[in-house]
């Protein structure tokens, strides 16, 4: 395989090309019709509130039936999506005290019991996963909804329609972690005398979707809540239908024979197949990586010259080659789309570079050992692209020690931290990168050093730590716009990980299925969908 | 004959209490955490430590088991982590799904088995044994996931004659195998699952038919002027009690689901269960559907080896 010039650009017009194929309108038919979804979850996502399943989870099941106080523009995908109004219509940081959040809630939108939304039901939802003596409480939900709780304080109630969120330190960038904190029904918990497995059978929330049949563990559906707020978002098929999926294989030929419309992640050796049976091909960039988050406290990759000679051993359009043209090339934390991309730093394949950087830092052959999975959420093909790293790596010098593992047992290497894992040099674990906070701070900032966060490997500089500080505590959005563009220019400075690949997420549908857009988001909006009988 | 079924029940309590305490310890030995299905990377210690509390997995694992020991005699399996459904809830109904497929899978495979192993093994080294023989490594030595994908791709994505995948239209709530909309879907999951029973079968049956025809019993019985059709009653007969064990295994494998086809299949069965179950360390269900496949294992063998006594006086008085 060959370096190939402009294979970015290309690869980013080819997913923006395939995309816009499927921005085919939504033929009005007198039906909307049935959309079958095979998702890649190996079971139904939860459905008392905030869903497991990752994102996947959030995607099809949390913000179908539940609305957030903010929640995601997902009606571009020409543009990286952002937050836009919820449940609450606006926000403002209060003047005086930058630990307490305002927000303005939505009047005249009602559960799908009938019950009407208020400042209590928020109140209400927030004891539910934090107060652990309110009758609400569900000890599964505070599980779920840790990660968005780190900065919460407090919240109290200053008319029926405006909450104030106390927060334990200033982050200007709050309402983003408000985004995945759904909202359930107060009337339906109390009318189930807080049955929480109960409610899960017959959930009630605010969202687009109401649920009409649940079998556990296979099918979950969805119908349109005609009484939905945001008239421009009620569901235009006339039944969305879940089906859990894990296998690869099995969702390509469910969908070849019909079974389903709609499938997720389709193997990239598929799509030829797929492509030829008409199936629509839908792809897009979104804020997703696939990187090795790196040690420095110990081993090798303390030495800066050694991290930015791994990134210059990789030949990334090979990896694009491998997956089909799947991914684009990742040369920085984020995609190029985002707009705190900047000018990062970009370690462009230059094997001779690498070669000459590893001599310089005294590290030849440069033992390491690193941890990857045989599969996993976001993991996309890991083991013919670890073997592909492994030789390029070995290429310039690195000798490559692999640690092969399941996906649980890397989560738990990720989860306890470099502390407890001194002779991982290094972990492939794919990332989110959905919010600036999540993206571009927890790596870096030393407030997240694992375990108690996911700064994985204890990075430290003054430089990224400072502008880390001064993110939190900007609450102008051009200058903070500037601050996020100069962090993500200097982790790529520190090459702060080994950058392989963004994902590019594709997606299978039927010729049957239109008015589909894909975003650049982890969450799609499936309310435009109709289905032809 | 009493005394032996008194024994035999006997013996089965330790193996019981045994695979008790396989099956909890095991789950500890694999690497990963419970609670990483419940909480996020960055989980704070003091909700890690909340969380493990308010799931008992603050206890030592000796007080963990006694106390899981102690509730699952009393018909409390607990809860599952991912759902908060009760286990026995969560096995009895995959393992209701799986047997859906059993109970069409054990008779065509029983029956297609032994009766091709049976007349390999009257007929050694005959053409109509080299092909049952050669048939039957085949079905052994395929992987059966493999030829759930093919069929797949053959019935249902080639010729679209029968569905790919799940469990009917509506799932396995008002799953009717008698119904032919239902029934379909049950089709290519059966004959994967049959496939390689009927393999070991064949092999294991053959192997015992040609075993004893060589005993001299079957000469004196020919000598005696039995008819042809007699002497292979016998023969059968004979040869009924190593393939009854063999019968036996494959039965406690069908029961227990097989991961690999139930996955291809998104067949919601036990296999499909103990998978999610792994993969996401969801601990009691793992534990407890162990457990329930294991005893009965346990009580398959145990009817195996009564029927071995009926048949066999020579086990009756072993």
């Amino acid at each position: 395989m060959t370096l190939r010039n402009g294979r970015l650009g290309r690869a980013l017009s080819l997913a923006t090309a395939i995309t816009a194929s499927a921005l085919i309108p939504a033929q009005a038919n007198a039906g909307g019709g049935t959309l079958t979804v095979a998702m890649t979850a190996g079971d139904i996502p939860v459905t008392a509130g905030t869903p497991d399943q990752g994102f996947e989870g959030l995607r099809f099941v949390g913000f179908s039936i539940y609305d957030a106080l903010v929640r995601w523009d997902l009606s571009h995908s020409d543009k990286p999506s952002d937050i836009v109004p919820g449940l609450a219509t606006s926000w403002d940081i209060d003047p005086v005290n930058h630990k307490r959040w305002i927000f303005h809630l939505r009047d005249g939108v009602k559960w799908h019991d009938g019950c009407p939304f208020s400042a209590d039901d928020v109140i209400w939802n927030f004891g539910r996963m934090n107060d652990q003596k309110s009758p609400q409480f569900y000890t599964q939900q505070y599980a779920f909804n840790r990660g968005y709780m780190t900065n919460f304080d407090s919240i109290e109630k200053i008319d029926d329609h405006t909450v104030a969120i106390n927060t334990k330190f200033v982050e200007s960038l709050f309402p983003y972690t408000m985004s995945y904190v759904v909202m359930v029904s107060k009337c339906r918990a109390e009318t189930l005398k807080y049955d929480w497995q109960a409610f899960a059978s017959t959930p009630s929330g605010t969202g687009p979707y109401r649920v009409d049949r649940f079998v556990p563990h296979e099918r979950l559906e969805l119908v349109p809540n005609k009484d939905y707020w945001d008239k421009n978002r009620i569901p235009k098929q006339d039944r969305m239908v879940l089906l859990p999926m894990p296998e690869a294989s099995t969702r390509v030929a469910a969908l070849l024979s019909g079974q389903v419309n709609f499938v997720e992640a389709p193997p990239p050796d598929a799509i030829p197949r797929l492509k030829g049976a008409g199936m629509q091909i839908v792809m897009n960039t979104y804020p997703h990586n696939w990187p090795y988050i790196l040690n420095f406290v110990h081993g090798p990759f303390t030495d800066e010259r050694v991290r930015k000679a791994a990134n210059y051993a990789l030949n990334r359009d090979d990896f694009v080659d491998l997956l089909g043209g799947t991914a684009i090339p990742d040369y920085a934390t984020m995609p190029p789309t985002t707009p705190y991309y900047g000018h990062p730093k970009l370690y462009k394949y230059d094997a001779e570079r690498a070669a000459a950087l590893l001599k310089e830092a005294g590290c030849l052959p440069c033992n390491i050992t690193l941890a990857m999975s045989t599969s996993g959420s976001g993991q996309m093909q890991p083991l013919p692209m670890n073997e592909l790293l492994k030789s390029q790596l070995e290429a310039v010098g690195f000798k490559v020690d692999f640690k092969v593992m399941d996906w649980n047992s890397l989560i738990e290497i990720g989860r306890s931290g470099v502390v407890k894992y001194e002779n991982i040099d290094g972990y492939n674990g794919s990332r989110a990168l959905l919010d600036p906070v999540s993206a571009l701070i927890k790596p870096v900032a030393k407030a997240y050093w694992s375990p108690a966060g996911s700064n994985w490997g204890h990075f430290y500089s003054d430089d990224t730590e400072q502008t880390a500080q001064a993110i939190l505590t900007e609450f102008d959005p051009d200058k903070r716009l500037a601050l996020l563009t100069k962090l993500h220019e200097e982790e790529s400075a520190h090459a702060v990980m080994i950058w392989v690949v963004h994902d590019l997420n594709p997606r299978a549908l039927s010729p049957k299925v239109h008015g589909f857009v894909q975003s650049q988001n982890w969450f799609q909006d499936m309310t435009p969908i109709t289905v032809d009988p | 004959m009493l005394t032996l079924v008194g024994r035999r029940i006997l013996y089965a309590i330790p193996i019981a209490i045994g695979v008790s305490i396989v099956c909890f310890s095991l789950v500890y030995l694999a690497p990963g955490d419970p609670l990483q299905l419940l909480l996020p990377p960055d989980a704070p210690a003091d909700a890690v430590a909340m969380i493990k509390h308010a799931y008992g997995f603050d206890r030592p694992i000796p007080v963990q088991y006694v106390l899981w020991l102690w509730r699952v005699l009393h018909g409390d399996f607990g809860v599952s982590i991912a759902t908060r459904r009760p286990v026995l809830l969560e096995v009895s109904g995959s393992l209701y799904n799986t047997c859906m497929l059993t109970l069409f899978a054990v008779p065509i495979a029983f029956v297609i088995g032994y009766s091709f192993g049976a007349i390999a093994g009257c007929f050694p080294g005959k053409w109509i044994d080299r092909v049952v023989t050669g048939t039957a490594v085949m079905g052994v030595s395929l992987p059966n996931y493999w030829v759930g994908i093919v069929l797949v791709i053959a019935f249902s994505v080639e010729i679209i004659a029968l569905p790919a995948t799940g469990m009917g239209r509506g799932g396995s709530a008002g799953f009717n195998p008698l119904v032919w909309a239902d029934a379909q879907y049950m089709i290519l999951p059966v004959i994967t699952l049959a496939m390689v029973p009927i393999g070991i079968l064949a092999r294991s049956t053959r192997a015992a038919v040609a075993e004893v025809q060589g005993l001299d019993f079957v000469t004196t019985l020919r000598a005696k002027g039995l008819s042809e059709s007699a002497v292979i009653r016998h023969v059968l007969k004979n040869a009924m009690a190593p393939v009854l064990a063999v019968m036996g295994l494959q039965f406690g494998y069908l029961m227990g689901g097989s991961i690999l086809i139930e996955t291809v299949f998104t067949w919601p069965g036990s296999g499909f269960l103990l998978s999610k179950s792994i993969i996401n360390r969801d601990i009691p269900v793992l534990q407890g559907a162990i457990l329930v496949l294991a005893m009965i294992f346990v009580a398959t063998n145990l009817c195996v080896d009564l029927l071995q006594a009926m048949i066999d006086p020579r086990i009756r008085r072993a």
